[in-house]
């Protein structure tokens, strides 16, 4: 299982914990892990990726195993940490002027 | 008997705030969709039960709430499992944040450039609605008005929203700029006389009419002069605050300009300046009477840069004749020390009889009048930043 820790406005939008576990398909890569997370809580779409183009919105990161992987290819395979669940993919949003 | 309901828009939430016709007590009910910003809420004016908001995050991107049952329960309508309802706290369920500008070839125009704020031209990017305007006849029709400047609509109840391209691809459009808000349709007016006819207005374009129904648009500038721009009666580029109208004669339009406050007795097609006596003539929201076609209301603010009221007093100027003539209506409203701003979608009328007049600040503050804006008192006091106000008399 994969584990995926979302922002606060994005908890209260999916009604769902800081910490949501994700049975992914396929390989693990940003695009199959969003798309399972989007599966699962389809309110989300649109507030992560972009609604048509699938591209991360700009104020929107994704870190996993202590690195900013926010501008890797999405369909880069994820860390070990991250495809065995040891480590969460961070869903973060940008912390932008203070 | 008569109930007042006051949805209120804030930069943290959505309030709802109820009173019996009577207007003295009222309940505060929120905040709803606590931590994002609500844009704007307004009810059907056929079935008030049925109010839109606009939720809206730099961050996270454009939901659209529904609810049908006054304010107490939301839904997304364009979501999976649409119909499901928030949870306790108020929280949504559900997906409807697509808002696409259509290129298509059918109905759609190609994705061009506006002018960008150092006068270079700048892609159209869908940032946010701003402003949601039901229609006056059905509830599942509504339109959105965006930033950057588009008109979308939905007729099932906002399940589904197809731009009106002709506005955004008017071939004015690269003349078009961002205000200090973002360039952005911040309001739609439709025509109770005329179902073809709508007006909207973009900071900074302008403002623009329809008489096919969305189709096809022209700019109604004519009149307008705005110092900030090369030329300063120019066709498109004023920064329009907010336009209305009375429903018993929707020819005559008033405006709040970036400067000067304006009136037209022609469908727009002509302006002239009605500033008259107000200390300041720059100002975001204009309102009318809900009775008498020619008593409006402004909230006069120093200046563009300044964005306070004049000698830190806070007053609602009303002139009874149409614009020119301005009485300050100050009973009940801080007299010292004020310097909360009012902004473009934060003043409504309610049609009880006296006409009640409602109005929000930056400061959170909710104020009510119930005699037409005699006197004035804090509904309350310490809400987030409100960004809009609208009154339902149901």
């Amino acid at each position: 299982m994969v584990r995926v820790v979302l922002p606060h406005h994005l908890q209260t939008l999916a009604g769902c914990d800081r910490e949501v576990r994700l049975e992914v398909n396929g390989t693990v890569t940003q695009r199959t892990v969003l798309d399972a997370l989007e599966a699962r809580y389809p309110m989300l779409r649109g507030t992560v990726r972009e609604h048509v183009t699938l591209k991360r919105r700009p104020r929107v990161r994704f870190f996993a195993d202590g690195y900013d992987i926010s501008h890797g290819s999405p369909d880069a395979e994820l860390p070990d940490s991250i495809v065995s669940g040891d480590q969460p993919f961070m869903i973060v949003g940008a912390i932008a002027g203070g | 008997m008569t109930a007042i309901r006051i949805l209120v828009g804030t930069r943290k939430g959505a309030f709802i705030l109820s009173s019996n016709g009577k207007r003295k007590k009222w309940s505060v009910d929120g905040p709803h969709f606590a931590g994002w910003e609500i844009y704007h809420l307004k009810g059907s004016p056929v079935q008030p039960a049925r109010i839109y908001a606009s939720q809206t995050s730099s961050w996270f991107g454009q939901i659209i709430q529904r609810s049908d049952d006054g304010g107490k329960t939301w839904s997304q309508p364009g979501s999976d499992g649409a119909g499901e309802k928030t949870e306790a706290e108020g929280m949504p369920q559900g997906e409807s944040n697509m808002f696409v500008y259509d290129t298509s070839e059918a109905t759609g125009r190609p994705l061009t450039t506006h002018q960008w704020y150092d006068g270079t031209q700048h892609p159209w990017e869908f940032a946010r609605v701003w402003h949601l305007e039901p229609s006056l006849d059905d509830p599942d029709t509504c339109y959105a008005g965006v930033e950057d400047a588009a008109l979308f609509k939905t007729e099932d109840g906002g399940v589904t929203w197809h731009e009106l391209a002709g506005l955004r691809g008017h071939e004015s459009g690269p003349d078009w700029a961002p205000g200090a808000g973002g360039m952005c349709l911040h309001t739609v007016v439709l025509d109770p006389a005329n179902k073809n006819r709508i007006y909207c207005a973009i900071s900074a374009a302008g403002t623009f009419r329809s008489d096919d129904a969305g189709k096809t648009w022209t700019p109604i500038n004519h009149g307008l002069k705005s110092n900030h721009i090369p030329d300063p009666t120019a066709e498109v580029g004023h920064c329009v605050h907010r336009i209305a109208i009375h429903p018993s004669n929707p020819n005559t339009l008033f405006m709040q300009k970036h400067w000067d406050v304006m009136r037209s007795d022609d469908g727009g097609d002509s302006w002239h300046e009605v500033s008259g006596n107000l200390p300041s003539d720059f100002g975001f929201p204009i309102a009318v009477h809900a009775h008498e076609p020619e008593t409006i209301y402004v909230v006069p603010i120093l200046s563009d840069s300044l964005h306070y009221p004049p000698d830190g007093k806070l007053r609602v100027y009303r002139s009874r004749s149409g614009g020119e003539e301005w009485e300050a209506l100050t009973r009940g409203l801080p007299q010292e020390h004020c310097y909360v701003n009012v902004l473009r979608d934060a003043m409504a009328v309610d049609t009880a009889d006296p006409c009640g007049i409602y109005f929000g600040t930056t400061g959170g503050q909710v104020y009510a009048s119930r005699d037409s804006g005699d006197s004035w008192e804090a509904i309350v006091r310490d809400l987030p930043a409100v960004l809009s106000v609208e009154a339902q008399t149901i």
